[in-house]
């Protein structure tokens, strides 16, 4: 489970994030949506301090953070507790898709090796990249990636998968493979939080929809109410102009 | 034009290779301890360490805007007149603080480089799965930092045993230094320059290959 209650980013005197209050139970799937700039991203960012909020309290499983009293340790525990996928993979370059996957259990965990690449070459069957175990990621395609980055982030075991648009970057073609496997996430009831602008993911699969604008939450639901029935005006302009450009 | 006196030629090699050891310490101590002050730097630089990065932009600035053989003289001649307690400092120490300097300004910048060079988002990916700053560069920056300037430090490495023919003009008698006394002797310069020059050059292309080798262990990551 993770709460976040209050919390608020400033950058100078920008405020972007707004006092955001949000309860995620555990095996749930939200998707955030909302126009650019509207602190989506940076959300996600705050969860796990790569953004130092400005106020508020973040709990992610038994830990509860006050993000002005936040430790060092406070702030790697909760990085354990969560797992980030980046819009442009981040995949490290110096390391094989295997070594992607186990550098966490190795390094942060402190895993023995050979249960680490263990560990990795199951989440690469998962994937389905087990051929690509001791490729690095300058010959990987983009989707290929993307998979990585995302059995990276199963590899933690983490309460919570945070989602930054990751299938923003991606050539068209390599779209699919990406969702596929996050659906696949999804049927295990992993549980993620997503900033994505694939609509037809968001109607799908997500459990509940949270319409972000202006650094505060303007609406939330399940996907048929927000898309079908939106009530807030925003959000429906919102809508409006979005499933202009895309296909839901 | 007189003939090449090659007999002389052939006896000056073993002569000179005496003092090649010499050489070669001077440059290989030198650039063990530039590289230490360089790391040292480049870290302060991207840190931004207050008090010591403007210590080291100084430090920097100076000793890539003035030439090593007045850094040289600097160090034998000048500091002992200030400081006495220095006039113990002997030509080769002099030379290996010399070299230091010099090239630890410029390899700190190209160290910075390479560290900044490394996709930011990289380091994102690090911290998001709970590794700590020193975790960080050990385990990811470091490594693709140092591909990335691998070629520059080798070239300055190169540069610096050439750099090392400047002791001879504080005593020391290294290669340069013992090639100069015996051609002062012989009277065929061109012949003992020739001698030392090809050395050097032997020197430097064994290293040149050596480079080429450590590159492509390097770079193996990186090809498509």
């Amino acid at each position: 489970m993770i709460e976040l209650k209050g919390l608020r980013k400033q950058f100078g005197e920008a405020v972007v994030l707004d006092g955001i209050d949000l309860t995620i139970k555990k095996g749930e799937i939200v998707v955030i949506i909302g126009p650019s700039g509207t602190g989506k991203s940076t959300l996600l960012r705050c969860v796990n301090f790569l953004e130092q909020p400005t106020a508020g309290e973040i709990t992610v499983g038994d830990l509860t953070v006050d993000v002005n009293r936040a430790r060092k340790a406070d702030i790697l525990e909760l990085r354990r507790q969560t797992a980030f996928v980046f819009q442009n993979y981040a995949l490290f370059a110096n390391k094989t898709a295997l070594e992607n996957i186990a550098e966490r259990l190795l390094v942060v965990d402190r895993w023995p090796k050979a249960k680490a690449h263990e560990r990795a070459r199951e989440i690469l069957r998962r994937i389905g990249l087990e051929d690509k175990a001791d490729a690095y990621p300058a010959s990987m395609s983009g989707g290929q990636q993307q998979r990585v980055g995302i059995g990276r982030a199963m590899a933690a075991g983490a309460e919570v998968i945070l989602f930054d648009e990751p299938t923003s970057s991606l050539d068209p073609e390599w779209v699919d493979e990406v969702l596929s496997l996050m659906k696949q996430l999804a049927r295990e009831r992993q549980t993620m939080l997503l900033v994505t602008h694939e609509m037809s993911f968001a109607r799908d699969v997500a459990d509940r929809v949270i319409f972000i604008d202006g650094g505060r939450i303007v609406e939330q639901g399940p996907p048929s109410e927000i898309f079908y029935h939106p009530r807030d005006p925003r959000t429906r302009d919102f809508l409006q102009k979005i499933l202009a450009t895309h296909q839901v | 034009m007189g003939a090449l006196d090659v007999d002389y030629m052939l006896g000056l090699v073993p002569v000179l290779l005496g003092y090649l050891p010499l050489t070669l310490q001077l440059a290989s101590v030198g650039m063990v301890l530039a590289l230490i002050l360089a790391c040292l730097f480049a870290v302060i630089r991207v840190l931004r360490i207050p008090v010591l990065n403007q210590f080291t932009i100084i430090f920097i600035s100076f000793f890539r805007g003035t030439p090593l053989l007045v850094q040289l003289f600097l160090f034998y001649y000048g500091l002992p007149q200030l400081f006495s307690a220095l006039t113990v400092i002997d030509g080769i120490t002099a030379t290996i603080m010399g070299l230091t300097m010099h090239f630890s300004a410029y390899m700190a910048e190209s160290i910075r480089a390479a560290i900044v060079g490394v996709d930011r988002s990289q380091t994102e990916a690090a911290l998001s799965i709970g590794m700590t700053n020193g975790q960080l560069m050990r385990r990811i920056i470091l490594p693709q930092a140092t591909r990335v300037a691998l070629p520059t430090l080798m070239n300055y490495f190169i540069d610096m045993i050439k750099a090392t023919s400047l002791a001879f003009t504080l005593g020391v008698t290294e290669l340069m230094g013992a090639t100069q006394k015996e051609a002062s002797g012989s009277f065929l310069y061109f012949e003992a320059f020739i001698v030392a020059a090809v050395m050097y050059w032997i020197v430097v292309e064994m290293l040149s290959w050596l480079q080429g080798n450590l590159e492509t262990r390097l770079n193996k990551a990186y090809s498509r």
